[in-house]
C-alpha cells in the first residue's frame, strides 16, 4: 500500500511548481520524438505480422461451408481494432518505452543527475516525467491506429498470397457489420496506457538507487508492472466501455 | 556567509550525523574531511537542501534554509554551485548547452548574454575548444571542469563540491584544486569542499573541519592540522607513508 501511496504523491508532484511553458513545450516535442516516432519500426513490424498471423489463423479455424470466408477479414479486422492493436501493441511498447524511460530516469538518479535538478531549483519530477506522460498519451493513439492499419493490411497480404481468402472477400469482410464506436475504443485504450506506462516507468526509474544492478532492476520492474496494469486497464475498459 | 548549527541526522535509527555545528566564511575555501562513511556528504546535502536534517539549522546569510518559505529556499538554492562526485553532467546535452542548462531554466536573459556568459565559463575552466563535444567524449577530470562551469555560471555566492578529486590522476587533481580556489578568491564565494585528498587538505583549505562517526571532531586553519593532537585526526592525516615522514 505504501508503494501505491508513493506513486500517487509522485503523480501529485508532477503538476506541482513547473518551469516555463517554452521549456515544457521543448520538452514534449523531444519526448513525442523518442517514444513515439522511435517505436514506429517495431509497431509496424509486430503489427504487421500479427494481422497476418490472425488471418491465416482464422482462416485455418473456420472451415464450415456455411460461414462465408469474408468473415475471416471482418474477425481479422474486429480482432485488431479491438484487441490486437490496442492491448499488443501497448505491451510491445512497454517493453520498449517502459524499459527506456525507467533506465534513462534510473541512471539520471544513480549519477546524481536529478539531484543537480533539484540543486537548481528545479522540480525534477515535473521537468523530466510530465513531458513523457504527455508525449506517450499522445502518440500512443497515433501508433495504436498505424498498427490497427498494418494489422488489417497484414491479413489481407497474408490472405491474397496464400489464398486462404480473395482481395473481394477480404475487402467485404473488413466493411461488413462495422461498428465505428470500436474505433472509439481502439482509441481510448492506448490513451490510458500510455499513462500507466509513462508513470510507472518513470517511478521505477526516478526511485531508483544504488548502481547499475538497481538501474536493471528497475527496468525490469517497469516492463512488468506496466504489463500487469495493461492487463488490467484491458479488462476493466472492456467492462466499463463495452 | 553559511552557519550550520547542531545538524543531526539519521537514517533508519542510525545516527550518521550528531549535532555538527560550524561557521564557513566568505571568500574562504572551507574543507569536509573524514573517512568513508562518517557522514561527510550526508552534511553536504543537508546544506544543499537535497537531505532534510532531523534537527538543526542552516543559515545562509542569517537566512534559515529549512525553516523558510519555498520561495526564499528557491532564491537561497540560485545563489548555489554545486560540483558533484561524478560531475552530474547531463548525459544528452554537449557540454555548452550542460553550462547554459541553469540560465536557461532560470533566467531571462537573452541569447547572446546567455552565448556569452557560457563563453566566459568554459573559457575561465579552460574548455572553450570542448563547448560542442557530448559529456562522454571528454575525460574525468574534464567533466569535472564542465560541472564548475555549470556550477559558476549563475554567479554564486556558495560554491559546494563533493570529493572533486575522486578519480582523476595526482596532476589534473591539482589543477582542479587550484582552479576552484582561484574561484573562489576571485568571485568571494564561500566554497565548502568534501575531500578525502590530503594534498587539497595542505595546500587550499583555509577552513578545515574533521568529521569522525558523526561527530565534528576537529576544526582548525590547515596550517594547524599537522600539529594536531587528536588521535582520530592524526590516524587519518598520516595513514600515508609519505605523510607520515613529513609529520615526522
Amino acid at each position: 500500500m505504501s508503494v501505491i501511496g508513493k506513486y500517487f504523491i509522485f503523480l501529485g508532484s508532477l503538476f506541482g511548481k513547473g518551469e516555463k511553458l517554452s521549456v515544457y513545450w521543448r520538452r514534449f516535442i523531444e519526448e513525442c520524438v523518442g517514444i513515439g516516432v522511435s517505436s514506429i519500426f517495431i509497431v509496424a513490424i509486430v503489427s504487421t505480422f500479427i494481422g497476418a498471423v490472425s488471418c491465416i489463423q482464422t482462416a485455418y479455424n473456420l472451415v464450415s461451408p456455411i460461414i462465408p470466408v469474408s468473415t475471416v477479414a471482418l474477425i481479422v479486422r474486429d480482432m485488431q481494432l479491438l484487441e490486437l492493436a490496442p492491448t499488443i501493441t501497448c505491451i510491445v511498447l512497454a517493453g520498449k518505452v517502459g524499459s527506456n524511460i525507467a533506465s534513462e530516469l534510473g541512471t539520471m538518479r544513480i549519477t546524481e543527475q536529478i539531484d543537480a535538478l533539484e540543486v537548481m531549483g528545479i522540480n525534477s519530477s515535473s521537468y523530466l516525467v510530465l513531458p513523457k506522460v504527455l508525449a506517450a498519451m499522445f502518440t500512443f493513439p497515433m501508433l495504436v491506429i498505424f498498427a490497427a492499419f498494418l494489422g488489417i493490411f497484414g491479413g489481407y497480404l497474408a490472405g491474397t498470397l496464400t489464398g486462404v481468402i480473395t482481395e473481394k472477400d477480404y475487402l467485404a469482410g473488413i466493411r461488413d457489420s462495422f461498428v465505428p464506436y470500436n474505433i472509439f475504443f481502439m482509441c481510448v485504450k492506448p490513451f490510458v496506457f500510455g499513462f500507466l506506462i509513462a508513470t510507472i516507468s518513470s517511478y521505477q526509474g526516478y526511485f531508483t538507487s544504488g548502481g547499475a544492478l538497481e538501474v536493471g532492476k528497475a527496468s525490469t520492474g517497469a516492463v512488468t508492472n506496466s504489463c500487469i496494469s495493461i492487463l488490467i486497464a484491458d479488462y476493466l475498459l472492456a467492462q466499463l466501455l463495452l | 556567509m553559511i552557519e550550520i548549527k547542531g545538524i543531526e541526522k539519521a537514517f533508519s535509527g542510525k545516527e550518521v550525523l550528531k549535532g555538527i555545528t560550524s561557521s564557513f566564511e566568505k571568500g574562504q575555501t572551507n574543507l569536509i574531511i573524514g573517512g568513508s562513511g562518517t557522514g561527510k556528504s550526508v552534511l553536504l546535502k543537508c546544506m544543499i537542501g537535497l537531505v532534510k536534517p532531523d534537527s538543526g539549522h542552516v543559515l545562509y546569510n542569517g537566512r534559515d534554509f529549512y525553516n523558510s518559505d519555498k520561495d526564499t529556499q528557491q532564491s537561497i538554492r540560485r545563489e548555489m554551485g554545486v560540483l558533484f562526485q561524478g560531475g552530474a553532467l547531463f548525459d544528452s546535452k554537449t557540454v555548452e548547452e550542460n553550462v547554459r542548462f541553469p540560465l536557461d531554466m532560470l533566467t531571462d536573459q537573452s541569447e547572446s548574454e546567455k552565448r556569452d556568459r557560457v563563453a566566459f565559463c568554459l573559457q575561465r575552466v579552460g574548455l572553450d575548444a570542448a563547448a560542442k563535444k557530448m559529456p562522454s567524449e571528454i575525460s574525468g577530470g574534464m567533466k569535472k571542469r564542465v560541472g564548475i562551469a555549470r556550477a559558476i555560471v549563475m554567479n554564486p555566492m556558495y560554491l559546494f563540491c563533493d570529493e572533486p578529486n575522486s578519480g582523476l590522476d595526482p596532476l589534473t587533481s591539482v589543477k582542479i584544486d587550484e582552479l576552484i580556489k582561484e574561484i573562489t578568491e576571485e568571485y568571494g564565494i564561500t566554497t565548502i569542499i568534501i575531500t578525502h585528498d590530503m594534498n587539497s587538505v595542505l595546500e587550499i583549505g583555509d577552513n578545515i573541519i574533521f568529521l569522525y562517526q558523526g561527530h565534528k571532531l576537529w576544526e582548525g586553519k590547515s596550517g594547524d592540522i599537522t600539529q594536531t593532537n587528536v588521535a582520530e585526526l592524526k590516524e587519518f592525516l598520516f595513514s600515508n607513508k609519505l605523510l607520515r615522514e613529513m609529520g615526522r
